[in-house]
């Protein structure tokens, strides 16, 4: 059996050879597929800091990724037609900058999701996964009727956003752009893991009746997990729509989410690099056995099945022998 | 506003929440009897379309048509039931959701394997097709008024075995003490069966009847499901009279909020903006009613338990 | 009564028909311990869960320190000095035994939301949660995960989280449940000194235990409180002989 921290560290280092390895060989489509990759691995670290730690199965996180790429979209749409974006009084100009587009996507899926985590957390088990299931739909269903941003269509960007000192536009920059926010997310999981709140946040998964006999308020924790947890995945949808220089509804579909709850379950939940191996695996599957046949979500329905009934511990478990945390 | 056009949308809207009824029913019967949470319960309904649709362009028979729908649907949660879903009710929820997940994507592309991409058409009968006119002159298909009476029928047939016959004692029994239900010598894991069977029946018939009314085609269960759970969480689980009452509220809820909505921000806006925002706005206004719901009663209206 | 730390007046809560507290005051004093007794089914439970604040009464108050904290949560009773043990350990199993005993720490300090340092790095939690361990004796199990420890491993557990929280009162249901003759006895004598830093209201079915250390008895039947007083008192008093010998046992 590996030692766990080994393991990371090897995870990692197979994750930044691929594109290396791709620019060598002249292969920049391997190299767009491993930015997917980290992109949604990025989104389902941001989802295990509420369902790895907190135990909260949220099946509407793709509401948040959804809500980042209609930040860039939107903020880039404005910047590209020169029309500011006009709210009551407020006249803001769009931008084709990265930064205030991320930040505009942390702070909107933030906010968002404080307000379906404070109606959501009001209950707990199934309650909870239909409740984020259905404020999901909300979303998605409001991006297809909200037609000055596209409606069913989406929002097509011309070229991709800038970040200062890099060329965007060449795809090994990009990787490495994705990948920088990818391992900053995975510190910030670490920190949250096995700081004050982590213990707290961690402990309320397991045991909400010791938490609150302790004076800690186990609904408040969950709460601001969910806030982080959602920003850092709307963090990704940015990212993700940058990739694509394309936001749609689907973005926003129930599908993603439940695909997000299944890169962290193939990977290890509750583990620091479950979600970095689950979405290599699922990006790797889909491209090999998506190559073979139009049906391979039959076969990944297959793996999953397979996964849930005999090896609940994922990748990462089965690696390091260890049980990991149970949701 | 003419009182024609509100009627006309009452009576979709009634339409629409007794479908919505059968989906709730069944998954409500299946969660309150087995603690589980189903998605492929989308897929089920989908069954049921696709079974009506192939057996109606073979046979021509509706009739026929809806009886393949029933059989197929409940065959089909028959078989999930023993071959996987018995295995889950101990486990967490989560593994709930992904193995049901997993068995969505299994049906989805099996059914596009086997059918194509493509959708199927299913006909309304001969004898519902057409409108009928109804008091006050109002002409509206009679297709859809026999939903709305299918639907309540299948309704007080719920409601009557679950609260006059042996089965639905069981039923009962089995929500509230598992112990107690096998002390008193019942089958445990073949009620189980049959729940689930009846559930998976209920859904396939709601994808047969709507089916006819719009396009046959795969991912045509999911939408409907997560609406179903809508309906699910306004009602409090468990509870088939909060599932018919949550349905129907979800179901007028949508139908009018899409037509009142607009015409409510035309009085302070400009026409088109209106027209949008109040789309936009009505496109949500089921899940406000959630949101609602859950402020003012997070265990549903007719919920006993915080589950 | 009115130096009382934990009191409570009128308590009442019924569950459809049944009456599962009527009337209950009672009153918990500077460095007692005060047992609660009665047969399965008397309403101890219930009394608990309104005292700790999971259960809201239909009647009645609950006082801590001369304060009215009927209103408040338990997560409000438990900062202003409840501190309470569960029949059933409801411990973090996945966690170690420091990571148990450095979130009463955490609790007690009041200030979970900070995000960045380890919780290993923080002096004041790390020596509260230890001095905590090793008065129960188990500094040496810390790193330990709850899940591989014995049952009554883990009831001193539940006392090392409650005395993290130093708190001004405790409630302690059943410490001794489940504890061999020889843990039964240690637990005992570990409690008796308990008592001078805050007084305890001791749920038991363990009568050796509560006739050892008990100040004061307090009989639960159906719900009411049939009788109060000292051990002699309690031993003496006809209408617990009948409750506890008689037709209603």
């Amino acid at each position: 059996m590996i030692r766990e921290n080994v393991l990371n560290a090897g995870i990692l280092l197979a994750f930044a050879a691929v594109p290396l390895w791709a620019l060598w060989a002249d292969e920049p489509f391997t190299i767009t597929l491993a930015t997917r990759a980290a992109i949604l691995a990025l989104a389902a670290v941001g989802l295990n800091i509420a369902l790895g730690i907190g135990g909260l199965v949220s099946l509407g996180h793709a509401a948040f990724f959804g809500l980042g790429g209609y930040a860039m979209g939107i903020l880039a749409h404005h910047a590209q037609t020169y029309a500011p974006l006009e709210i009551g009084p407020l006249t803001i100009a769009g931008t084709k900058s990265m930064p205030v587009i991320w930040i505009t996507a942390l702070v909107a899926s933030a906010l968002v999701a404080w307000v379906i985590g404070k109606l959501s957390l009001r209950t707990t088990g199934v309650y909870f996964i239909m409740i984020t299931l259905a404020f999901g739909q909300m979303l998605y269903y409001f991006a297809i009727s909200w037609s000055a941003y596209g409606g069913e269509d989406g929002l097509s960007i011309y070229v991709r956003n800038g970040f200062p000192g890099l060329n965007t536009l060449v795809p090994i920059q990009f990787f490495g752009l994705t990948f920088a926010v990818l391992l900053a997310a995975l510190v910030l999981f670490a920190a949250l893991r096995s700081s004050p709140f982590g213990l707290a946040l961690n402990a309320a998964r397991q045991a909400p009746a010791r938490v609150a006999a302790v004076g800690l308020d186990p609904a408040r924790l969950k709460l601001v997990a969910f806030v982080i947890s959602g920003a850092v995945t709307g963090l990704a949808g940015a990212l993700y729509a940058d990739l694509n220089r394309f936001v749609s509804p689907t973005m926003f579909s129930w599908q993603l989410s439940g695909e997000l709850i299944v890169l962290i379950v193939i990977g290890g939940v509750g583990r620091l690099m479950g979600p970095v191996v689950g979405a290599a695996l699922f990006v790797a599957l889909e491209h090999w056995l998506g190559g073979l046949t139009e049906y391979w979500l039959i076969a990944l329905g297959g793996i999953l099945l397979g996964l849930v009934l005999f090896a609940r511990g994922g990748v990462i478990g089965l690696l390091t022998g260890k049980a990991g945390p149970h949701v | 506003m003419s009182t024609i056009l509100l009627i006309e949308q009452v009576l979709n809207g009634l339409q629409f929440g007794v479908m919505l009824f059968l989906m709730a029913a069944g998954l409500t019967l299946i969660f309150g009897v087995m603690g589980l949470i189903n998605l492929a319960h989308g897929s089920l309904y989908m069954v049921g379309a696709f079974a009506a649709a192939a057996v109606a362009g073979v046979t021509g028979s509706f009739v026929l048509a809806l009886a393949a729908a029933l059989a197929a649907a409940a065959l089909a949660g028959a078989v999930i039931e023993i071959a996987v879903i018995r295995r889950l009710y101990a486990a967490p929820h989560l593994d709930q959701v992904l193995a049901t997940f997993a068995l969505i994507l299994i049906f989805s592309e099996g059914t596009r394997w086997l059918f194509g991409s493509f959708p199927l058409y299913l006909d309304i009968p001969d004898a519902l097709s057409g409108p009928v006119t109804l008091p006050g002159g109002i002409e509206y298909p009679r297709y859809r008024l026999a939903l709305i009476a299918i639907g309540i029928a299948v309704a007080l047939g719920l409601w009557w075995l679950t609260a006059r016959t042996r089965l639905g004692i069981r039923i009962r029994a089995g929500e509230n003490d598992r112990e107690m239900i096998a002390a008193l010598g019942v089958d445990i894991s073949r009620l189980y069966t049959l729940v689930f069977a009846l559930g998976a029946a209920l859904a396939g018939l709601a994808g047969a009847l709507v089916g006819a009314i719009q396009s046959v085609q795969v991912g045509m269960g999911e939408p409907v499901l997560i609406l179903a759970f809508v309906v699910i969480v306004i009602g409090g689980i468990g509870s088939i009279k909060g599932a018919f009452v949550g349905a129907l509220l979800v179901g007028l809820t949508d139908t009018l909020g899409g037509l009142f909505l607009p015409a409510l921000f035309r009085l302070f806006m400009a026409p088109d903006a209106a027209t949008q925002t109040g789309a936009a706005l009505a496109s949500m206004a089921i899940y406000i009613l959630m949101g609602l719901v859950l402020v003012w009663r997070p265990a549903g209206l007719f919920g006993t338990r915080a589950a | 009564m009115s130096d009382a730390v934990l009191e409570t007046r009128g308590l009442s809560k019924a569950f459809g028909a049944l009456k599962a507290t009527d009337e209950v005051s009672l009153d918990l004093r500077p460095g007692e311990i005060h047992a609660l007794i009665g047969p399965n089914g008397a309403g101890k439970s219930t009394l608990i869960a309104q005292v700790s604040g999971a259960l809201r009464p239909d009647r009645g108050s609950v006082r801590l320190e001369g304060r009215d904290v009927t209103a408040r949560s338990v997560e409000a009773r438990a900062r202003a000095g409840l501190a309470r043990t569960f029949q059933i350990s409801a411990l973090a199993m996945e966690d170690s035994v420091f990571e148990n005993a450095a979130l009463g720490a955490l609790g007690a300090s009041g200030r979970p939301w900070r995000f960045l340092r380890p919780v290993a790095r923080d002096a004041a939690l790390r020596d509260r949660a230890m001095a905590a361990l090793e008065r129960v004796g188990l500094q040496d199990a810390a790193d330990t995960p709850v899940s591989a420890l014995s049952h009554g491993q883990r009831r001193q557990l539940e006392v090392a989280v409650a005395l993290t929280l130093q708190p001004r009162a405790f409630v302690m249901d059943e410490p001794m449940a489940g504890l061999g003759a020889d843990g039964s006895r240690r637990m005992t004598g570990f409690l008796d000194g308990l008592r001078d830093e805050a007084p305890i209201l001791l749920v038991e079915h363990d009568m050796d235990a509560v006739f050892a250390l008990a100040d004061r008895v307090s009989v639960l039947v159906s719900g009411r409180v049939i009788a109060t007083g000292t051990v002699a008192e309690i031993r003496r008093d006809p209408a617990v002989q009948a409750a506890y010998l008689g037709d209603s046992a």
